[in-house]
């Protein structure tokens, strides 16, 4: 689960790591008063206005802007707040912004030069431990950082026996070029921040950039949490942090359905029951010439609910033109899902496109006799050959 | 012979006595596997499905000499589930349980890599030798027995593919659901040698999906060690990217783990790749009379 800058920064004070400081605020009015406050508790002369979306590169679009006084505190803060901003990871239609973060200027001149590092902590799956990830490269996007310079971007593999040892803390700490009090503030960096991956079951760390200050701190300006979904139920205070409008409004009813779905840009709609099934259907309507508008897994229980509850999602959708519903029955009876199908379709009244079934499995030769003998125009299919065959045919037609 | 599991080997089920428990230890009796008993924590005494219900997994060994293990217990539990299955000397642990947070998972990894046992999944249909043993969740009755072995990370698809393998004229040895899970036990490629090793399977089906690097490391042991034919599926080749399809592991990240990417390594290590999925049992079929 995705969450906020604010409230993965407000996750990372809690366990020690160090940030920089920030008020959210929804109208110019609090931003201006965020400023205020932020004078009077850090000094801080100047302010960055940063839109909270999840969503990187807001830069990039905008989405980040300095202040240096509070008149320019109010304007960029009424540029930005209701903005929908487009950015390389948000699509072409861009998020709505509906909050900022206002934060400390932590750039602020001094003894010494800042630098900013990049540090992740992420799962390696292929050996099944957390690693930490490094660079001297920080504040640039780490994919390009991986292309260009390899050399520049270190790991470090957690025993999880132990977890994140010393010795290992000061490894990172060197390997990035520190020393004096900014090694010290690193290495406290580091240990603190894994201690917070570990504790708050999250599956990434992000923080990019890490910045070394001039007067030789060492903190968090940006911080990308994502949480453990299969977690949360430890953390009921986390959870409390999921924000729906950062969804897709079709997503959001089809989990309360129980339905597992993701839109995508196509033409041809699907529901399937199980993930990998899903997505080999999707394969199999591009093959058959079709573009797939969604994936959706209705799970092990398809029924009559179920099936209703995915023909609406589906529908709602105006770009669909088919529909593809592929059940291989094992627990899940096929005559079952077929009374199902001519259910929801009596109930739901004229479905305006063409419905192809492919019925497989448990008593996959009566479903397929109660599709046809139904009245519907719906087409059926038991073979997967067939249902294929069928999606480019009324694609055509 | 088959791998991992036979018609001898002695099975319990963990969560025995739950809704999700009672019904596949029914489906797997009157499959013939050798159900042998079940562990409910404080039902220990009791008898369900007419066979011993026990407390720990110690005693239910103890008494009933079992060897394999399936688990349906709920995802806070599962981890704890698993090492209690390899610390009583469980050989083959099956965890079907789908949810289980990575941290458990990774400890969990730790906790039974020095230990004798190999774990099957998690988040997985099971395993099912044909005709002689199903410890799973799967429709028994599509599982003919025959000479081709099925390695998956789906379940349904597992079984689109299996029933295509048995329409095409032939059957199945045996076929390891290993798991959707960013975090399983046993990976593809350790699945692909036991099956290699076997000498009833004649053939072997991989399906993949996208997420992870198993399959290419699946795919480089074939080109070395590979000496029967190899069908390859990958799902997911619409798969927008950064998105989770389903599975917790079945998210596309770097350029390495898509479909298209997974599919050409796999090419390239001599496997015969299928575009459509319902070209599987076709083109098993076509390897093997060749």
């Amino acid at each position: 689960m995705n969450i906020h800058e604010y409230q993965g920064k407000a996750i990372l004070k809690s366990f020690g790591v160090r940030v920089q400081e920030g008020i959210v605020a929804e109208n110019p009015e609090q931003a201006v008063e965020a400023a205020k406050k932020l004078k009077q508790d850090y000094n801080s002369d100047w302010v960055v206005i940063k839109a909270q979306i999840h969503a990187g590169g807001r830069g990039k679009g905008g989405g980040v802007k300095l202040a240096k006084n509070l008149e320019e505190v109010k304007q960029r803060a009424e540029q930005i707040i209701g903005m929908q901003l487009v950015t390389p990871q948000t699509g072409p239609e861009g998020k709505l912004v509906s909050k900022v973060l206002v934060t400390q200027d932590v750039y602020y001149p001094g003894e010494t030069e800042t630098k900013e590092f990049y540090v992740s902590v992420l799962l390696n799956r292929s050996t099944g431990r957390n690693i930490v990830m490094y660079s001297t490269e920080g504040g640039m996007d780490i994919e390009e950082v991986a292309e260009h310079t390899p050399h520049l971007i270190f790991k470090e593999e957690i025993d999880p026996k132990v977890g994140l040892q010393g010795f290992q803390a000061r490894k990172i700490a060197f390997n990035l070029g520190l020393s004096g009090e900014a090694f010290k503030e690193m290495v406290k960096f580091i240990t603190a921040l894994y201690k917070a991956y570990e504790a708050t079951d999250s599956s990434m760390f992000e923080i990019n950039p890490v910045l070394k200050t001039s007067d030789n701190k060492i903190l968090a300006v940006d911080a990308k949490v994502n949480l453990d979904e299969n977690a949360l139920f430890r953390h009921a205070d986390y959870a409390a942090m999921r924000d729906l409008s950062e969804e897709d409004p079709t997503e959001v009813e089809a989990s309360k359905s129980n339905l597992n779905y993701v839109k995508l840009d196509g033409n041809v709609g699907c529901m399937v029951n199980g993930a990998g099934l899903a997505m080999a259907t999707m394969d199999i309507i591009k093959l058959a010439g079709g573009e797939p508008a969604n994936f959706l897994d209705v799970g092990g229980t398809a029924n009559a609910e179920t099936v209703k509850a995915g023909f609406n999602i589906i529908l709602s959708d105006p770009n669909v033109r088919a529909i593809l519903i592929n059940i291989f029955g094992g627990i899940v009876r096929c005559d079952r899902v077929a009374q199902g199908v001519i259910d929801a379709y009596k109930e739901i009244g004229n479905i305006p496109v063409p419905i192809i079934v492919r019925l497989q499995g448990t008593n996959a030769e009566e479903a397929k006799k109660l599709i046809d003998e139904s009245g519907l125009k719906v087409y059926s299919a038991i073979q997967l050959k067939e249902a294929a065959a069928l999606v480019t045919k009324v694609l055509a037609d | 012979m088959s791998v991992l599991v036979n018609k001898d080997s002695k099975v319990i089920v963990q969560g025995f006595t739950g809704n999700e428990g009672t019904y596949h230890a029914s489906q797997m009796i009157e499959y013939g596997t050798q159900l042998v008993g079940g562990v409910t924590p404080g039902k220990g005494g009791q008898t369900h499905l007419d066979k011993p219900v026990f407390n720990t997994v110690k005693d239910a060994v103890e008494k009933t000499g079992a060897d394999v293990s399936i688990i349906f217990v709920p995802p806070a539990f599962a981890a704890d589930a698993i090492m209690e299955a390899a610390e009583a000397g469980i050989k083959v642990i099956v965890c079907i349980t789908e949810g289980i947070p990575t941290k458990d998972m990774i400890l969990v990894k730790e906790y039974i890599s020095n230990r004798d046992c190999r774990l099957i999944g998690p988040n997985c249909p099971g395993i099912i030798t044909a005709d002689e043993s199903k410890i799973g969740i799967m429709p028994g009755f599509i599982f003919k027995k025959g000479t081709v072995g099925v390695v998956s990370k789906s379940g349904t698809l597992t079984y689109e593919a299996v029933d295509q393998v048995v329409k095409a004229g032939l059957g199945i040895t045996t076929a390891v659901g290993i798991g959707g899970d960013p975090i399983i036990g046993t990976t593809t490629k350790e699945a692909v040698e036991l099956l290699m090793n076997d000498p009833e399977t004649h053939g072997i089906i991989m399906i993949g999906e996208i997420g992870g690097g198993m399959e290419a490391e699946a795919a480089l042991w074939i080109k070395e060690n590979g000496t029967k034919p190899v069908v390859g599926f990958i799902a997911g080749q619409t798969a927008p990217p950064g998105r989770r399809m389903g599975h917790a592991g079945a998210i596309v990240g770097g350029a390495d783990d898509t479909a298209a990417a997974k599919m050409k390594i796999m090419r390239e290590c001599g496997i015969r790749v299928v575009e459509s999925p319902a070209e599987i049992g076709a083109a098993m079929a076509e390897e093997l009379s060749k």
